[in-house]
């Protein structure tokens, strides 16, 4: 943690660390204290009076047939946007890390979406899936199906499972890549002399040998599709059609900026940053893990 | 590759290819879309190869009145907003990062771990989960339709505080003994020694906060009532509204182009930055 050989004290740690903490205290613990306060209170329907009420909020939480739907609502979109990303990110990988010269080539065409906006992956796809003009609509007519994700929730949450799915796998993609070309050359020759095929040596070395890889790119993948996606829902479908795409940090805004339901929301904020520090020490201790194999 | 088979190499290839395209495909059809007019982009099926207006509609989206029907800023200053945005925040984040770093690594001052501590928790607590509470914080203080208040509640950052830690530890102990036999006091040896010996990380770093800071989008969406303030990326979403009733995708698919256009060429052309700075970063 410490250098062995440090500065003295004096004034000056304390200056130095002074804007990056009142920043912390201002910003994050204040607010977070806030949330976690308002989350005991009820104010009434005039916005008159507020009520200290203990856990009532979340007593509600816990009995709302909405709030309960959006938990397994976004425990579903996030598994299925995290398997569907990290899918195809494994199968390029698999076969960029066979190509000698030009994988890098390769990885340059493949990583640029990570820098696309959310928001703006979630207006490309609202635009190639437009009802009326779209592109892809307009090839599944062909195919007897009839696409409109303002009608249909099920097409509305696929639509916004690929757009979110669509903007991770470069991510995905990067560090499968990277933990394949890590795997020593010898292991892989050795097993190609003993007579296995590329998708043997695939399934029974290479995907073993990255499994830390693919848990932490799992817990990665999670918290970016519960956190992160917010600008997807929002210009795709916001939340509708009724609340089929409602996930959680969605309903959070909604329910607190829309619906003004101040006490309820901070509620939802502080599950939600529960969840964010359960992720984050399963992504720790993971960590800590790998260091030491 | 172990063997060498012509047709393996082959599908290798092929799948790969098939990849890059399908990957590519929602940004193709976006740029095939501002090289049309109107009236192209009102009729089914949409067009798959670019046309010849690119120039124009370009010229219309910068420097036009934006869409019929709407009241916005004019997309060169939402671009400069962005840019304002970005750089406010990358190196706002790298700054006050460094500082506290350094302050943890090479000091021995009470509060010490309480501090480290304290930066960790914002690692916990993103903008998505407090958005009610720190919207009413910086409402009080006065800092919405500002730059302060776009940027300046993001830029506590412990992933950065804690590469540069990392970074810091790594730095020989000799180091700081002969600058202190030399008579450097702590700031020279800061600005002298570590800050040049951590060039390259902080240049990753950059690249990965620009991108962030540049993509920004439920804070500015909460913040700027202003329309002078909007930024791009959250342009995109108000011209969606107004596309039900004037579908201008011509103008709009070029907004959405140029809203990414600058951080895509920040990937890929500092990639090997990018790369180091996420795998760093996410450790």
């Amino acid at each position: 943690m410490l250098k062995r050989v440090h500065f003295p004290t004096s004034a000056l740690p304390y200056l130095l660390v002074a804007p990056q903490i009142l920043i912390t205290l201002v910003f994050f613990i204040w607010p977070a204290s806030q949330a976690m306060y308002q989350s005991f209170l009820i104010e009434d329907a005039f916005g008159l009076g507020t009520e200290f009420v203990w856990f009532e909020n979340f007593q509600i939480l816990a009995t709302d047939n909405h709030y309960l739907a959006s938990f397994q609502r976004t425990a579903v979109f996030s598994l299925l946007v995290a398997a569907l990303s990290m899918g195809f990110a494994l199968i390029l990988a698999g076969f960029a890390q066979r190509v000698v010269r030009g994988a890098m080539f390769y990885r340059t065409l493949l990583i640029w979406p990570y820098a696309v906006a959310p928001v703006l992956a979630g207006a490309l796809w609202v635009f190639m899936f437009n009802p009326t003009l779209g592109i892809f609509p307009y090839f599944l007519e062909f195919a007897g199906i009839t696409w409109n994700h303002y009608l249909s929730g099920n097409q509305a949450m696929a639509l916004v499972i690929l757009a979110a799915a669509w903007k991770q796998v470069a991510y995905n993609f990067l560090f499968y890549l990277a933990a394949m070309q890590s795997i020593p050359n010898s292991v892989i020759e050795a097993a190609a002399i003993d007579g296995a095929g590329p998708a043997r040596r695939f399934w029974t070395i290479i995907f073993p040998l990255i499994s830390p890889t693919t848990f932490f790119l799992l817990v990665i993948n999670m918290v970016y599709a519960f956190f992160e996606t917010f600008g997807i829902i929002h210009a795709v479908t916001q939340g509708g059609p009724g609340t089929s795409t409602t996930i959680l940090v969605y309903k959070v805004f909604n329910d607190g900026f829309v619906g003004l339901d101040l006490g309820g929301s901070a509620a939802q904020s502080v599950v939600l940053m529960v969840l964010v520090i359960a992720m984050t020490v399963v992504q720790f201790r993971f960590v800590e893990r790998k260091v030491a194999y | 590759m172990v063997e060498h088979r012509p047709l393996t190499a082959f599908l290798t290839h092929l799948v790969l290819i098939l990849g890059v395209f399908a990957i590519a495909l929602p940004v193709w059809i976006t740029f095939v879309a501002s090289t049309h007019d109107e009236l192209r982009m009102n009729q089914a099926p949409l067009p798959l190869w670019p046309g010849e207006y690119f120039l124009a509609n370009m010229k219309q989206t910068l420097f036009g009145s934006g869409l019929s029907g709407t009241e916005q800023a004019p997309v060169w200053l939402m671009l400069l907003n962005s840019l304002a945005m970005a750089l406010m925040i990358s190196t706002g984040k790298i700054a006050i990062s460094l500082l506290s770093a350094f302050a943890i690594v090479y000091f021995k001052f009470p509060f010490r771990m309480g501090f480290f501590w304290m930066i960790f928790i914002t690692l916990m607590l993103p903008v998505e989960v407090r958005i009610l509470p720190t919207f009413e914080v910086v409402a009080n203080l006065g800092m919405l339709n500002s730059y302060w208040g776009l940027s300046i509640p993001l830029i506590a950052s412990a992933t950065a505080t804690f590469m540069f830690r990392q970074v810091f530890l790594t730095v020989p102990d000799e180091l700081l003994e002969s600058a202190r036999i030399d008579g450097a006091g702590p700031l020279r040896f800061f600005f002298d020694i570590l800050l040049p010996l951590s060039r390259t990380n902080i240049a990753a770093l950059f690249v990965i906060l620009f991108i962030f800071g540049w993509n920004q989008y439920l804070w500015p969406l909460l913040i700027t009532t202003d329309t002078s303030m909007t930024t791009i990326v959250m342009s995109i979403k108000q011209m969606l509204e107004a596309a039900e009733q004037s579908p201008q995708w011509n103008i709009i698919m070029t907004t959405a182009l140029l809203a990414m256009i600058p951080p895509v060429f920040v990937v890929i052309a500092m990639q090997k930055l990018f790369v180091q700075g996420l795998t760093e970063t996410d450790k």
